[in-house]
């Protein structure tokens, strides 16, 4: 393997300046002492921070945002779970198709999704309430809930689970003190990058919330929309810290190159 | 022994293979079910929607006519800002690939704990919020005086600062910016298959390195490239967060129009057409291209 030469290290330095320079900046603005967006910053002050607190909105948005990513992901794995092991274990007619299906939402854009959930949901009459939200976000996030899991369901080693039903467990035994420990790792990570997911969506929620059912990335974009003050910057700068700590996390359960390769498809 | 193992699971007999024909039917159940219930149905209401007739004070008739798709087929409008919506993502799907291939290359050559590091520092983004990182780049735009240009001027590229906000050439950059992790990582795939011992090989044969990056590295890594700008272009022709936020309430793209038509002139069929446009363009265009690719690189993916 050969080495990096001057010229591709000069490359990469400005790459990585590139790519990091604007979650860089949001950050420093949002330490600013002062009342107006400034670059550079002048002073270090945690006072935009402390405006977040009497800002309700945001407040309230982040809550809402947090219960759905969470909720939503959770349901998600009820269905994800055994529909893996369907697609993990058998070779069935009809397993291509379905495999397709459920992978389906990574293809459609957001903007047709969010399009089809409001008309949907208007018309059967959940418009704007929590309970369209969650079953929006189910949808949008399974694809990341079934990848993870599959990938534990394919290289689990089944010979345990043979064990068990020798010794007679029943199916629901059989899942809940075998299967289900065993591929728990895929549940964990399936479970948090379908969190991140839901957590982050704007196109399609942006469709889908009302008012009382902001999340924060819909709140942020409106608020931005009207002006880009230092307060939004430190809503963001929260925002940045809490993916990284979820990111480390999510690194150190299950490794973050595995969970990013299953990332890496989506849109296709 | 007094209990008997349960043979029939451990041999086939005839219960077992009907248990094998219904357990794959009866878990994935409940998730094709949610599927045709909240994905189909709300679709194919979509394709609907998008024939139904519209009025200022009638609101929405569900009548059968082809009025929206006559007005997106003959006003310039839209057709303007397709053009314009695909126009943007070909030129950021170009910058990441011009940029993105490199560096993953860059990276691949890197020595252990760097390399995992800084594929951290280029992947972590991705999972960073949008709204977040594009919000970075206004910042960085932010008038005649933001810091793009500062930086420009300083280094004697441009001679006045060029207009960022507000246009074509911020969207094409923020976008690009967005979109870079996916060819990165495309591409990255795609050189964990090079095996490294032909660099070397042409590299004792006397070859430059030029010519080994285009003889040897540059062919085998063409399907991730080309895998990576089809991810690229797909999301980057149905963004909605950048666009809205950089281009601002003048430039539209297809995904800030349908949004527009949606939630502030409230004429859901016209909105619905759009939306379905870009998504039947979208999916002719991934899959032609996927088809060319993998008849192109047969070879490759064998």
């Amino acid at each position: 393997m050969r080495t990096n030469g001057p010229i591709s290290l000069v490359f990469h330095t400005v790459f990585v300046v590139f790519m990091l320079a604007p979650i860089v900046v949001v950050c420093l603005v949002a330490f600013t002492p002062d009342g107006f967006l400034s670059l550079p910053t002048n002073g270090f002050s945690l006072r935009w921070f402390r405006a977040i607190a009497s800002y309700p909105e945001f407040v309230r948005a982040f809550w809402v945002s947090l219960g759905l990513g969470a909720l939503s992901s959770f349901v998600a794995l009820l269905f994800a779970v055994p529909a893996a092991l369907a697609i993990a274990r058998y070779r069935f007619r009809g397993r291509d198709a379905l495999s397709a299906l459920f992978l389906s939402p990574l293809m459609i854009p957001h903007v047709v999704l969010g399009i089809a959930f409001l008309r949907f949901f208007t018309s059967i009459g959940i418009g704007g309430s929590f309970a369209a939200l969650i079953i929006a976000h189910v949808l949008v996030v399974f694809p990341f809930a079934l990848r993870l899991t599959l990938a534990a369901a394919t290289g689990m080693d089944r010979s345990v689970e043979m064990a068990a039903l020798s010794l007679g467990a029943d199916d629901w035994t059989l899942f809940r003190r075998v299967t289900l420990p065993l591929i728990l790792p895929g549940v964990v990570s399936g479970w948090a990058l379908a969190f991140i997911q839901s957590f982050d969506d704007l196109t399609m929620t942006v469709f889908l919330a009302t008012p009382g059912t902001e999340t924060l990335p819909v709140r942020m974009f409106l608020y931005i929309q009207d002006n880009i003050d230092p307060l939004v910057t430190s809503v963001s700068a929260s925002v940045i810290a809490i993916t990284m700590t979820a990111l480390v996390v999510l690194d150190r359960f299950y490794g973050l190159d595995r969970v990013l390769a299953g990332k890496s498809d989506a849109g296709q | 022994m007094s209990t008997a193992p349960d043979t029939s699971v451990l041999t086939t007999g005839p219960s077992a293979d009907e248990r094998a024909a219904r357990a794959p039917w009866a878990l994935t159940a409940p998730a094709l079910m949610l599927f045709v219930g909240i994905l189909v149905i709300p679709l194919a209401m979509t394709v609907m929607l998008s024939f139904h007739d519209w009025g200022q004070y009638k609101g929405i008739e569900p009548v059968f006519i082809l009025k929206n798709w006559h007005e997106i087929a003959t006003d310039p409008y839209y057709a303007e800002m397709f053009w314009r919506t695909f126009r943007v993502a070909l030129l950021a799907t170009l910058i990441t690939a011009v940029f993105g291939a490199p560096e993953a290359y860059i990276l691949n050559r890197m020595s252990g704990p760097w390399k995992s590091f800084f594929l951290l520092v280029i992947l972590g983004p991705l999972l960073i919020s949008v709204v977040a990182r594009t919000l970075g780049w206004a910042l960085l735009f932010g008038g005649n005086n933001g810091l793009v240009n500062k930086f420009l001027m300083s280094l004697g590229l441009i001679g006045s600062p060029l207009p960022f906000m507000f246009t074509e050439t911020g969207m094409v950059v923020a976008l690009a910016h967005v979109m870079m992790p996916f060819m990165v990582l495309s591409v990255w795939a795609a050189l964990q298959r090079l095996d490294p011992q032909i660099e070397n090989a042409a590299l004792s044969l006397g070859a430059s390195s030029f010519t080994i990056i285009r003889r040897i590295v540059l062919p085998q890594i063409m399907p991730g490239v080309l895998s990576g700008a089809i991810i690229v272009f797909s999301l980057s022709a149905s963004a909605f967060a950048t666009p809205a936020i950089i281009g601002g309430r003048r430039l539209k793209v297809a995904a800030t129009l349908a949004y527009d038509e949606f939630l502030n002139t409230l004429n859901w069929p016209l909105g619905a057409a759009v939306a379905v446009l870009l998504l039947v363009a979208l999916v002719l265009i991934v899959v032609g291209s996927n088809a060319l690719i993998e008849r192109r690189y047969a070879e490759v993916f064998r």
